[in-house]
């Protein structure tokens, strides 16, 4: 008579809106048993649910499930998750840790050359077959130099400053609070660090202190000449304000790889050269996708055996 | 003071124009009805010129000027100047090392990262209104791949400073192998290519780096390797990487120079893994200016007598 292998792989909860899928979920079955419907049996028993991507996280979902413990995001932004109410009902939550930091500190790094050096443009000229007929492409900026004011200095703003430092940029940031290890700059506001900036990369997590830390006030300090680069949330920026200024140049460039409300992107913005625009793809490789997979098990495993998380939430 | 006859070659930034102006009688060889006959008219009196990377002076240009001292070359490549002819004759060659490498080490690094995480096509994609129905694909991470630097020059280690900041190995193939770096070096490029996963061309044009990168080094390249040239464009044989593009056997390229510019295969336009510039590696305004300066300061100095900035010959 064949003996029954006992499962002792915990329950865990993929909570997913129809058109998001986990990368790479079927490596975790090895590890825990999955199930992804609220209204299934098991959510009133599961200690631990995985948010995929935006999926939002509400008092709802919560009340789904009584017992849960712990929420593991896959997302560097838990903007989709209701924080307060977690820590109200001592929830943990876990976002991404750094799997993501490096590939989107590229991305930062990528669209700042592209907006400076004009290279989506003149790819586009030379695809256009102007090149022969119209001879030199317009001067683009030169990086060397740039004052980079970094708004966030979290693991991604770290990421985008060590690179910077390469290209002879200088650093300077603007955080929640000081970062004692830091060694570039404070400004205690987003203004002050505009004021004293050619350029400003925006990293940080999305709060109800952080919408629109990005306002005209801000795009004023920072200039005609100055650069936008916003690889955080769309809402960081007031978008219809960026728009006014790009259109009747009053800012020197921006590279955006997320809007307020994606897909949907301000129409102004595809006839203007000194914009790059992005499907909000910073972190979309398969590096990162497995640097996730192995943040969302290390993490599953830490609390199913009483050990410390690997990547809590923490504000900064 | 006399005037001193200065010939230009072609159209440059409009400073640089205007800083020579007023200093020389410049004469402008591409406003000349026929260039040889203008040539012939002012073959007395020219004792500069003043040529660029794609426009220099070959034997036959010099033959012709036989009061010509110096040849003051806005670009660091000089291809295209006979400097053989140059050395016989005595005349001194100045180019404009130094203040471009910064700029062309960016653009080398702006090319890998939009090849590699497909930053032009990502952005054609949301221009035509493609995201509103659907995500663009994964596209490959930059940090920490494997970069081989033909050329380890000051251009070369320009872009290994910048990659090692993205936590790439680093490897170079080089004519001698450089005793003071930490890079790992190669005695040839297929070597090279085989060991790398990103290769930048930044070499100088001669007889023997021509075609340097050939079909046998771009299949070692592979499917997942990427070209990057901001080098010279017959650096490449260009027939061979169109083929090894469209068939697949060359993962992406980013080019900033072609073999007949400004003349650039049509069958590269469809191809969404490669980024095609042209030819703007050191098009800024601030390094324009700093390369104009020098251009001046060279002929300033050889015309009061006073030791070149940057001579070659």
């Amino acid at each position: 008579m064949a003996t029954e292998v006992e499962d002792h792989r915990p329950l865990v909860l993929v909570h997913h809106l129809a058109s998001f899928k986990l990368p790479l979920q079927d490596r975790l079955i090895t590890h825990f048993r999955l199930f992804d419907s609220l209204a299934s049996p098991e959510a009133s028993s599961v200690l631990a649910l995985i948010c995929v991507g935006p999926t939002p996280v509400t008092v709802d979902t919560l009340d789904h499930l009584p017992s849960l413990r712990l929420v593991v995001g896959s997302s560097a932004g838990l903007d989709h998750v209701d924080l307060v109410e977690c820590r109200r009902r001592g929830i943990a939550v876990t976002n991404s840790g750094d799997a993501y930091s490096e590939n989107v500190a590229d991305y930062a790094v990528a669209l700042l050359l592209d907006v400076l050096r004009r290279l989506s443009a003149a790819d586009r000229f030379v695809r256009s077959g102007l090149w022969p007929q119209q001879g030199e492409y317009p001067l683009g900026c030169k990086l060397g130099g740039k004052r980079v004011g970094i708004v966030g200095l979290g693991s991604i703003g770290y990421e985008v400053a060590k690179r910077l430092v390469a290209f002879g940029c200088t650093v300077a940031y603007n955080s929640r609070n000081k970062k004692p290890s830091a060694l570039y700059p404070y400004y205690a506001n987003v203004h002050d660090l505009a004021v004293n900036s050619d350029v400003l990369i925006v990293c940080c997590a999305l709060t109800n202190e952080t919408h629109h830390i990005i306002n005209k006030d801000v795009l004023t300090a920072l200039g005609r000449e100055g650069v936008i680069i916003n690889v955080g949330r769309g809402a960081l920026v007031d978008e219809k304000e960026l728009v006014q200024f790009l259109v009747q140049g009053e800012i020197g460039g921006a590279g955006l790889d997320v809007f307020e409300n994606e897909p949907n992107v301000p129409k102004e913005l595809f006839a203007l050269d000194n914009v790059v625009l992005s499907p909000h793809l910073a972190v979309s490789t398969p590096e990162s996708f497995e640097a996730l997979n192995e943040v969302i098990i290390a993490n599953l495993k830490a609390f199913f055996s009483n050990k410390p998380l690997l990547s809590p939430f923490q504000q900064e | 003071m006399e005037s001193i006859d200065v010939l230009m070659l072609c159209p440059m930034i409009s400073y640089l124009e205007q800083e020579l102006q007023r200093r020389y009688n410049v004469l402008k060889l591409w406003t000349a009805p026929e260039k040889s006959q203008f040539i012939k008219d002012h073959s007395a009196t020219i004792r500069a010129i003043v040529g660029d990377g794609g426009h220099g002076a070959d034997a036959e240009m010099i033959e012709a000027l036989p009061r010509l001292e110096i040849l003051s070359s806005n670009s660091v490549g000089v291809d295209k100047i006979d400097l053989k002819k140059c050395r016989e004759k005595g005349i001194r060659v100045t180019y404009t090392p130094d203040v471009l490498n910064d700029e062309v080490a960016d653009l080398a690094i702006g090319l890998i990262l939009a090849v590699l995480r497909r930053l032009c096509a990502s952005d054609r994609y949301v221009r035509s209104g493609k995201w509103k129905k659907g995500d663009f694909k994964l596209t490959t991470k930059f940090t920490g791949k494997t970069v081989g630097i033909i050329g380890l020059g000051r251009i070369g280690m320009a872009i290994a400073k910048r990659a090692e900041a993205f936590n790439c190995p680093i490897c170079y193939f080089s004519r001698t192998e450089k005793p003071d770096t930490k890079y790992k070096y190669y005695p040839s490029v297929l070597e090279l290519a085989s060991n790398c996963q990103i290769l930048v061309v930044a070499c100088s044009l001669t007889a023997e780096s021509r075609h340097i990168v050939n079909r046998e080094v771009m299949n070692a390249l592979g499917p997942k390797g990427v070209l990057i040239n901001i080098g010279r464009g017959p650096h490449v044989d260009e027939p061979e990487l169109v083929s090894a593009l469209v068939e697949g056997r060359l993962g992406g390229a980013g080019l900033d120079v072609y073999e007949h510019e400004p003349e650039v295969p049509e069958e590269l336009f469809s191809l969404e893994n490669v980024v095609l510039l042209p030819h703007v590696g050191t098009a800024t305004v601030e390094t324009r200016k700093a390369m104009a300066d020098l251009v001046v300061g060279n002929l300033e100095a050889h015309f009061s007598n006073k030791p070149l900035l940057t001579p070659l010959v």
